[in-house]
């Protein structure tokens, strides 16, 4: 899942527990849905450190990425 | 006497020895020079090379574009436009005619460039690459970021910066291409084909910084328009300054003024991100935390009503028990003993209640209302009194 739609997903859980008409035992399985997909998205945002690199075609096609300073 | 050349039918020149003679003496007499006026008769051979004449009042002049100069001029001119062309003055041996050999071609204002520019983008519009609707929206949180320019331009420099300020997290793959001159929309194209075979991009950033007119042509360059138009992978374009606008820009996906203002398109700012998933994590538990407190409020009317229900049943069952216990108490013979009434009972305990179970002589009890009198039968007599009916 992309990390669009993992926040896509967030979202809906979010509308659907402010509804009253949910079920219990539904609204407590969403709920954890929702803290597994936050816990995700926040690992997804945390692990990078960006690069810079450049984009090198080697003579038979293949690319290589080489570090920028 | 006289031998000069040309001075006698002996000294007669060739046609050619003087129409050479002439064109060296044009060439060497007038410097390579700008010219003005309209243009006239404009044709275009075969061989690539542009014939036309330029005309005003009072005179004409018989004008030759050479097919690898016209590479260099935007659009060929209109019929009656007003130009300007800087070129050699010549003479066309052959033919013995003057001839203005054009290596730059200007219209009056916008003139040229903007007739390059309209032909190319009606083209494109015809074929909907222009088209608004064709435009993808871009992703919001790319990972890598494409970048297509100089590697040494400021453009990159600044794409960089803004990157780098909104979200460290986010991976730059910069792509080198030639962004002006003769060779650049060729680099551009390959750089663009490059990025579509590697596939790693999730969006791209194409563009340069401000330039003059001339820099920034290849950006108004129809293979360029046509490799942006199919890339598989989202573009960005980003060419000089806000006024700058080319053709890359009408068949990009989105169009930034300037390449700082692509990068601000390309990645969100982390913090707001960040930010984003709190107010989401608060709504999650903000959601639950009021589920529970709506369930507890049920369970309390619940078990509200339960109790009532219970006390209720409990005092239905009290009034009960209290109206039987009257009805017991009214047949008890306590109730009796208290208005005087006496009940005989033997040492058994039974009740003695006819003359048959008194023996003279034998000791019974008598039940009161306040205790037990222990008596002896004196005698036994049939003439009982009678006894009041039951209350």
């Amino acid at each position: 899942m992309s990390f669009e739609q993992t926040l896509a997903r967030l979202e809906q859980i979010a509308s659907s527990l402010d509804r009253d008409d949910l079920p219990l035992e539904e609204a407590l399985r969403l709920f954890e849905e929702g803290i597994a997909k936050l816990r995700e998205a926040n690992a997804a945002l945390g692990d990078a450190e960006g690069k810079v690199q450049r984009l090198i075609e080697g003579a038979s096609g293949v690319f290589a990425l080489e570090e920028e300073s | 006497m006289f031998d000069a050349p040309g001075s006698s039918p002996d000294q007669a020149f060739g046609v050619g020895e003087l129409t050479t003679l002439v064109k060296q003496a044009l060439e060497g007499g007038f410097p390579p020079l700008w010219v003005k006026g309209e243009v006239s008769g404009f044709k275009r051979h075969t061989n690539g090379h542009w014939y036309f004449s330029l005309k005003d009042a009072s005179g004409q002049l018989p004008c030759v574009v050479w097919a690898r100069e016209t590479r260099r001029i935007p659009a060929p001119p209109d019929e009656g436009m007003a130009v300007f062309a800087r070129g050699q003055l010549t003479v066309y041996p052959a033919q013995g005619k003057l001839q203005f050999m054009v290596d730059a071609l200007e219209a009056e204002g916008e003139g040229l460039w903007k007739k390059a520019f309209d032909a190319l983008k009606a083209k494109l519009d015809a074929e909907g690459l222009t088209d608004p609707a064709r435009k993808r929206r871009l992703p919001r949180f790319p990972r890598a970021v494409a970048v297509i320019t100089s590697l040494d331009g400021a453009a990159r420099r600044d794409i960089e910066a803004v990157i780098r300020r909104r979200h460290p997290g986010v991976d730059l793959v910069l792509i080198g291409a030639v962004v002006q001159g003769e060779g650049a929309p060729a680099s551009l194209v390959a750089a663009l084909d490059r990025l579509a075979r590697w596939g790693g991009a999730d969006v791209a950033i194409i563009g340069r910084g401000g330039g003059s007119r001339e820099d920034l042509w290849c950006f108004n360059d129809e293979s360029v328009a046509r490799a942006i138009a199919a890339s598989p992978v989202p573009i960005i374009s980003a060419v000089g300054h806000e006024i700058d606008v080319t053709i890359a820009d009408l068949v990009a996906d989105l169009r930034a003024a300037t390449p700082s203002v692509a990068a601000e398109h390309a990645v969100p700012i982390l913090a707001e991100v960040q930010d984003q998933l709190r107010r989401l994590g608060g709504r999650l538990a903000d959601a639950l935390e009021d589920r529970v407190a709506a369930e507890r409020r049920a369970l309390a009317t619940q078990l509200e009503r339960f109790t009532l229900r219970a006390t209720r049943m409990v005092e239905r069952r009290r009034a009960r028990v209290q109206q039987v216990a009257g009805r017991l108490e009214a047949l008890s013979p306590v109730a009796t003993l208290s208005r005087g009434f006496t009940v005989a009972r033997d040492a058994e305990g039974r009740t003695l209640a006819t003359r048959s179970a008194f023996a003279v002589g034998a000791t019974f009890d008598l039940l009161v209302q306040d205790g037990r009198v222990r008596a002896r039968t004196e005698s036994v007599h049939d003439d009982a009194p009678h006894l009041p009916s039951r209350a």
